[in-house]
């Protein structure tokens, strides 16, 4: 497949190799803040790939685990109203919630259904008039241009039983978090690519100057990642961080301004509460007024317990970087994909469904 | 969440495009991609273009990986 394939040559990756472990002298930790990546990382074996000078991390970069106990005990709350028809991505079914998931609430007969699109959650409102469908709005930059997309469209076409839950969130707020707590120190990070792809290469470009952490934009190929990590290795070796491109077939500095345009017109920005991380100021979307008749917060109202985290779950520090999945005790023991625990075990971009999927032991 | 997939335009309607990856067909929006054209690769993320390809940056980048791997082999 073209733009795979060529992606995924050995030799060329041999050449990178190569070339990483002559210029890495010094130790660095890299983190890659996107679950993609962690998976891309796992999958190929980068981590055995690159020489020990190079440790590298995982982020937040997964919607689903970042996801908080409460904003997913509202999501489950909202399918249990009457008349509702909750729409979701496939991950958020299987994660445990404080006392319920969404799948549970299917299977006690609530209406929950897996969409791939917001356009198949607008369908189901479309043919089913008399229902209220729920848009249950995760993801980061990436996804929140074509939740815009999906409310634009209902006003447009009048469609007046669409809701967004907008639990979105951004991506430079939160690695400002981290870098502020200091609680793990990095040397560079591996830039989501298709987050990029709609913000452009700029809005990294606090994070060199300020905290002097080296910035390479990479795509998801396993070459891609390498010739990220042999930039992040050169600029951290010359002591010269800044922001870099490794995906320019899809990622322009500039970022995609349409798709910008669309998310600032329905979005604004407010505070969110990410899991491990807590309240971030600045790093969630909301709907805007002028379009709250599709805003599911300000349509419905849930009572709410107080959320309950899993007991032992260490997904919050595996979201921060602060632990790896292997250091959870209940890793791969109590928590499986088949039985997870936690989020990051659930989700096709979780750290911990990464490392039981494809990790070795030596991956710690 | 963040997966995002290259795909052919083969023909466009409106915000609508029908798109192509290894034989398999797709109704795609391309209301975030308006100067999408036929021919063009997009990275379709959730049913909607979010970005198209830039053949030329890709050709390059793998010029530079091929004269990188050329360098390692004659060291």
């Amino acid at each position: 497949m073209k733009f795979i394939d060529e992606y995924q040559d050995s030799k060329l990756a041999k050449g990178l190799v190569c070339r990483i472990a002559k210029h890495s002298t010094q130790g660095i930790r890299l983190m890659e803040f996107c679950g993609g990546h962690t998976h891309a990382i796992l999958r190929y074996g980068i981590r055995q790939l690159v020489p020990e000078t190079v440790e590298m991390r995982s982020g937040p970069g997964c919607p689903v685990c970042v996801t908080a106990t409460a904003d997913l005990d509202k999501a489950i709350a909202l399918a249990h109203l009457p008349h509702v028809i909750i729409t979701t991505f496939g991950d958020m079914m299987r994660v445990p919630g404080s006392y319920s998931s969404l799948q549970q609430a299917k299977a006690e007969g609530r209406d929950v259904r897996i969409v791939y699109s917001t356009i198949d959650a607008l369908e189901i409102a479309e043919n089913n008039p008399e229902k209220s469908v729920i848009f249950i709005g995760i993801g980061f930059e990436t996804t929140a241009p074509t939740i815009a997309a999906s409310v634009l469209k209902a006003q447009r076409e009048r469609i007046t039983n669409f809701y967004v839950l907008s639990l979105n969130k951004l991506t430079p707020p939160v690695m400002k978090a981290l870098l502020d707590s200091g609680e793990i120190k990095l040397d560079g990070i591996v830039c989501p690519g298709h987050v990029s792809v709609i913000i452009g290469s700029h809005p990294y470009e606090f994070i060199p100057e300020n905290y002097g952490v080296a910035c390479v934009i990479s795509g998801f190929e396993p070459l891609d990642i390498l010739l990220c990590v042999d930039k992040l290795v050169e600029q951290i070796e010359r002591g010269e961080p800044k922001v870099e491109i490794a995906y320019r077939r899809g990622v322009h500095p500039e970022g995609n301004g349409k798709a910008r345009q669309l998310m600032e017109d329905v979005f604004e920005i407010g505070e969110a509460n990410w899991r491990g991380v807590g309240i971030v100021p600045q790093s969630g979307l909301r709907v805007r007024g002028k379009y709250e008749q599709f805003d599911a917060d300000k349509a419905f109202s849930v009572s709410l317990k107080p959320p309950r985290e899993p007991k032992g779950c260490r997904c919050g520090d595996v979201i921060r970087g602060a632990a790896t999945p292997r250091e959870c005790g209940l890793f791969g023991e109590v928590c499986t994909p088949e039985s997870p625990v936690g989020p990051c075990m659930v989700s096709g971009e979780g750290a911990c469904a990464a490392y039981y999927q494809y990790g070795t032991p030596e991956d710690s | 969440m963040c997966l995002a997939v290259p795909v052919k335009i083969v023909s466009i309607d409106g915000d609508e495009a029908e798109t192509e990856i290894a034989g398999v067909r797709r109704r795609v929006s391309i209301a975030l991609t308006p100067e999408a054209k036929i021919g063009d690769y997009v990275l379709l993320h959730t049913g909607y273009a979010i970005g198209v390809i830039a053949e030329a940056e890709a050709e390059e980048t793998l010029k530079l990986l091929e004269e990188i791997a050329n360098l390692s082999e004659v060291h």
